[in-house]
């Protein structure tokens, strides 16, 4: 049924449509039409927040936290503006995302008009896809195909730019239609080249899975159908760090993460395995490092939606193009069929081998009993935590690394972290976007104090709507992740990487109405922390931890995956200048 | 070594050609690329080349079926295979790309440039213009007592050996279309 209606009251009827329950925004005068359809109805809950990169970070978290496309409503110009930040991380971190952004009256663009902005221009590289909407006859089907193609094929965010007369006048309104689109990405992997992946699966001595982000974007199906191939074949399993919680943390065959800052036991499987089962990650540098040393002995077998990711960095030997769970499915089906072979007495031996590199217990470092270490203070979070419904977000440094190290995730979608793009100020506003879509959960950002203070302006946000997100600031008074490259590239030479003039972050939290603690005494760390959660509101707790200590173990820039540093000790002179370069 | 044989890079099976022999030649590919003909999408694909640093030699687009809102568009590139490979699949990932075509693999192909010559000049000169002229099958399009502009289509080849042999001749100013293309047969 087709219906007239301005082009404002569009806007919210599709996304009603859509299945729209929260939108995250900021007004400003060429949206106001639409702010005033938002303020007539009550079916979709609108979140104030602070700051525009905010409500986009936000929108990151609830997409992440439950599978669904989030949504962002801001203005024209400097609204839109705000946003890139934030799209440009869900494009790198595939999130999908709907943006609309409210745009100046048709007949005004060009003109350099008050807060004109060439938003489909300034968005064209940072979004999948973006639509500026010229007439309001267009808009309902725009605004579907919007949601459309951020949510297929591999997921992403788009923008939609509404010019303020667009929004006024009136127009025909038309429901989705699922099939309109052209853009239907195949989701079936090739049967030939499956087979070939089963084959190579059958008599490969020592085999392992990468896992990445791909695995948790396909769906909760992916993770079980991931987990069933894992327990059933006995191969040991590594991930991204935007893929972990896709296989249990407790599982037997779980390596932990790969890559730069990634477990002994993970780098060194990747490096000497003889089959690597890439499924739904991107051979990312962080996670390579030198390219022509990674895993120089491995047929290597790559599962991916997107076309250009398989060949892109590294050649693949088995490329499959399709959606994880699709594939999955179909590889299980075909193994079983042929009757569920793997070569186990090799794999036995190759998981001794994993033990022994176990045994080194890489993540092992020096506790103390007068300075809270970062890991101890991220160990005990774990302890006190882990039997709660908890939900993890992290800013970007030190801090990331080592709760992606010491916190461990059982299920998919619990774990949001800026991965791709490495956005500082990504944590707070995500995890104020998880618990809107889950408000009885325990949601925690792990946090840097720099990090923190880029968007620390998102505590109004979180006390207005009585969000009790935890930010756990791991205190070191440093750009701690700057500090250590200064460490061991630049020769010590500390060029502005203090935080200097720090506020006094509970006196901070208390000015917002909410409630701080400070810890530094490792004594006093558990009761913290359970004061912290069983507090019944947003807390900032500021964890002061000892302020030199550096992440390990750790693939140097230009270095492969068997030359890791593990310790201080092994730090000396080790980066060469070739290395220096690269970031 | 391992007990799996698989020979790297031999077969080819999928519909995405991605079982690459990869090597460091550059190769010259004609692209044909068909889009919704909507505003930006020129934007799109030659945000992409620059945004990747991508190689473009040349490029034509224009609207190709009107009723069903396509425009198409031919572009040379160069680059490695593994470079090329890359560039149609990011072509391909684009949401207003329909189809992306590798004239230059799935060939043979008819490539088509126009080009307009402005050679200005007297006497002998003059003559040896209009002579080659008529060898190459260029069409003379303006004159006036000392210019002739000619009018060429063909192969981007042909353009050049007509450039080089009218520099010399008073080549004043070139105009060129940049390539069209299809692929031969039905
Ligand atoms: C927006 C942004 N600016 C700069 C950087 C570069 N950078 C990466 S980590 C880091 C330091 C982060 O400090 P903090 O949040 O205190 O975390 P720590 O490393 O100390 O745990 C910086 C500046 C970045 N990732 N993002
Ligand atoms: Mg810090």
């Amino acid at each position: 049924m087709t219906r007239e209606m301005t082009g404002a009251k569009m806007v919210v009827e599709a996304l009603k449509e859509q299945g729209v329950d929260t939108i995250f925004g900021y007004p400003g005068g060429a949206v106001l039409p639409i702010y005033d359809e938002v303020f007539q109805q009550n079916d979709i809950r609108h979140i104030l927040v602070r700051h525009e990169q905010g409500a986009v970070h936000a929108a990151e978290g609830y997409a992440r936290s439950t599978g669904k496309p989030g949504v962002v409503l801001v203005t024209s110009g400097p609204g839109a503006t705000n946003a890139v930040t934030g799209l440009t991380d869900a494009l790198l971190d595939s999130i999908p995302l709907v943006v609309l952004t409210g745009q100046v009256p048709t007949f005004m663009i060009g003109s350099d008009a008050f807060q004109e902005a060439d938003t489909v221009g300034i968005t064209r590289p940072c979004t999948k896809h973006n639509w500026l909407v010229k007439d309001t006859d267009q808009l309902a089907a725009t605004l579907h195909e919007g949601f459309h193609v951020a949510t297929s094929g591999r997921p992403g965010p788009v923008l939609i730019d509404i010019p303020k007369d667009v929004q006024f006048a009136t127009g025909t309104y038309e429901p989705a239609k699922p099939t309109a689109s052209h853009y239907q990405p195949a989701v079936k992997g090739d049967m030939e080249e499956i087979t070939e992946l089963v084959a190579a699966l059958e008599v490969a001595e020592r085999p392992v899975f990468y896992t990445g982000g791909g695995v948790i974007n396909s769906g909760p199906a992916a993770s079980q159908l991931l987990r069933e191939l894992v327990e059933a074949t006995g191969i040991p399993i590594t991930s991204t760090l935007m893929g972990l919680g896709a296989y249990p943390a407790s599982g037997k065959n779980w390596l932990g993460m790969l890559g730069m800052h990634g477990l002994y036991e993970a780098n060194l499987a990747m490096h000497d395995c003889d089959l690597m089962i890439n499924i739904g990650a991107r051979f990312d540098d962080r996670i390579t490092g030198r390219l022509d040393a990674f895993s120089p002995n491995s047929i290597k077998a790559h599962i991916d939606i997107d076309p250009s990711s398989i060949n892109k960095v590294i050649k693949a030997d088995i490329p499959i193009v399709g959606d994880v769970a699709h594939v999955l499915e179909d590889i299980l089906k075909v193994w079983k069929a042929r009757g569920r072979k793997v070569n186990r007495e090799a794999i036995a031996k190759w998981q001794e081998q994993v033990s022994e590199w176990r045994k080194v217990n890489c993540l092992a470092f020096a506790a103390d009993e007068k300075t809270i270490k970062p890991q101890y203070a991220l160990q005990r979070l774990e302890e006190l935590t882990k039997k709660h419904d908890r939900y993890i977000t992290t800013e970007v440094g030190q801090h990331q690394m080592w709760a992606a190290q010491y916190l461990n995730f059982e299920d998919p979608n619990r774990w949001m972290t800026s991965g791709g793009l490495g956005t500082m100020g990504y944590g707070f506003p995500a995890s104020i976007g998880v618990q809107m879509a889950h408000p009885d959960a325990l949601v925690i950002n792990v946090a840097g104090e720099a990090s923190w203070l880029m968007n620390m302006q998102e505590m109004g946000t979180a006390v207005q709507y009585r969000l009790p997100v935890k930010q756990f600031i791991l205190n070191n008074e440093r750009l701690g992740m700057v500090r250590q490259w200064q460490e061991l590239l630049h020769g010590e030479r500390y060029s502005h990487s203090w935080s200097e003039a720090l506020p006094d972050f509970v006196k901070l939290a208390e000015a917002f109405g909410a409630k701080g603690i400070i810890c530094k005494d490792p004594k006093d760390l558990d009761d913290a922390i359970i004061e912290m959660i069983e507090y019944e509101g947003p807390v900032i707790f500021d964890c002061l931890v000892e302020k030199h200590e550096n992440c390990f173990p750790m693939i140097p820039s230009g270095k492969a995956h068997n030359e890791m540093l593990m310790g201080e000790a092994d730090t000396q002179g080790v980066i060469q200048s070739t290395g220096a370069v690269l970031v | 070594m391992s007990a799996l044989h698989i020979k790297k890079g031999s077969t080819k099976h999928s519909a995405y050609n991605l079982r690459p022999n990869f090597s460091d030649v550059q190769e010259q590919h004609t692209l044909a690329v068909v889009v919704e003909n909507e505003p930006g999408v020129l934007a799109r694909v030659i945000g992409l080349f620059s945004g990747r640093g991508y190689n473009i030699e040349s490029l034509t687009v224009a609207e190709v079926d009107h009723t069903g809102h396509l425009s198409r568009i031919t572009v040379v590139t160069t680059g490695t295979p593994q470079v090329i490979e890359q560039i149609k699949a990011q072509l391909g990932r684009i949401v207003s790309v329909h189809e992306v075509h590798d004239l230059t693999v799935e060939g043979p192909s008819v490539e088509r440039e126009l080009a307009i010559f402005k050679v200005v000049g007297d006497g002998e000169k003059r003559v040896e213009a209009l002579r080659l002229a008529d060898i190459f099958r260029a069409n003379v399009v303006d004159s006036t007592l000392n210019s002739f502009i000619f009018e060429i289509t063909g192969a981007p080849d042909k353009i050049d050996a007509f450039a080089d042999l009218m520099r010399p001749l008073g080549l004043a100013e070139v105009a060129r279309t940049g390539v069209a293309a299809l692929l031969r047969g039905a």
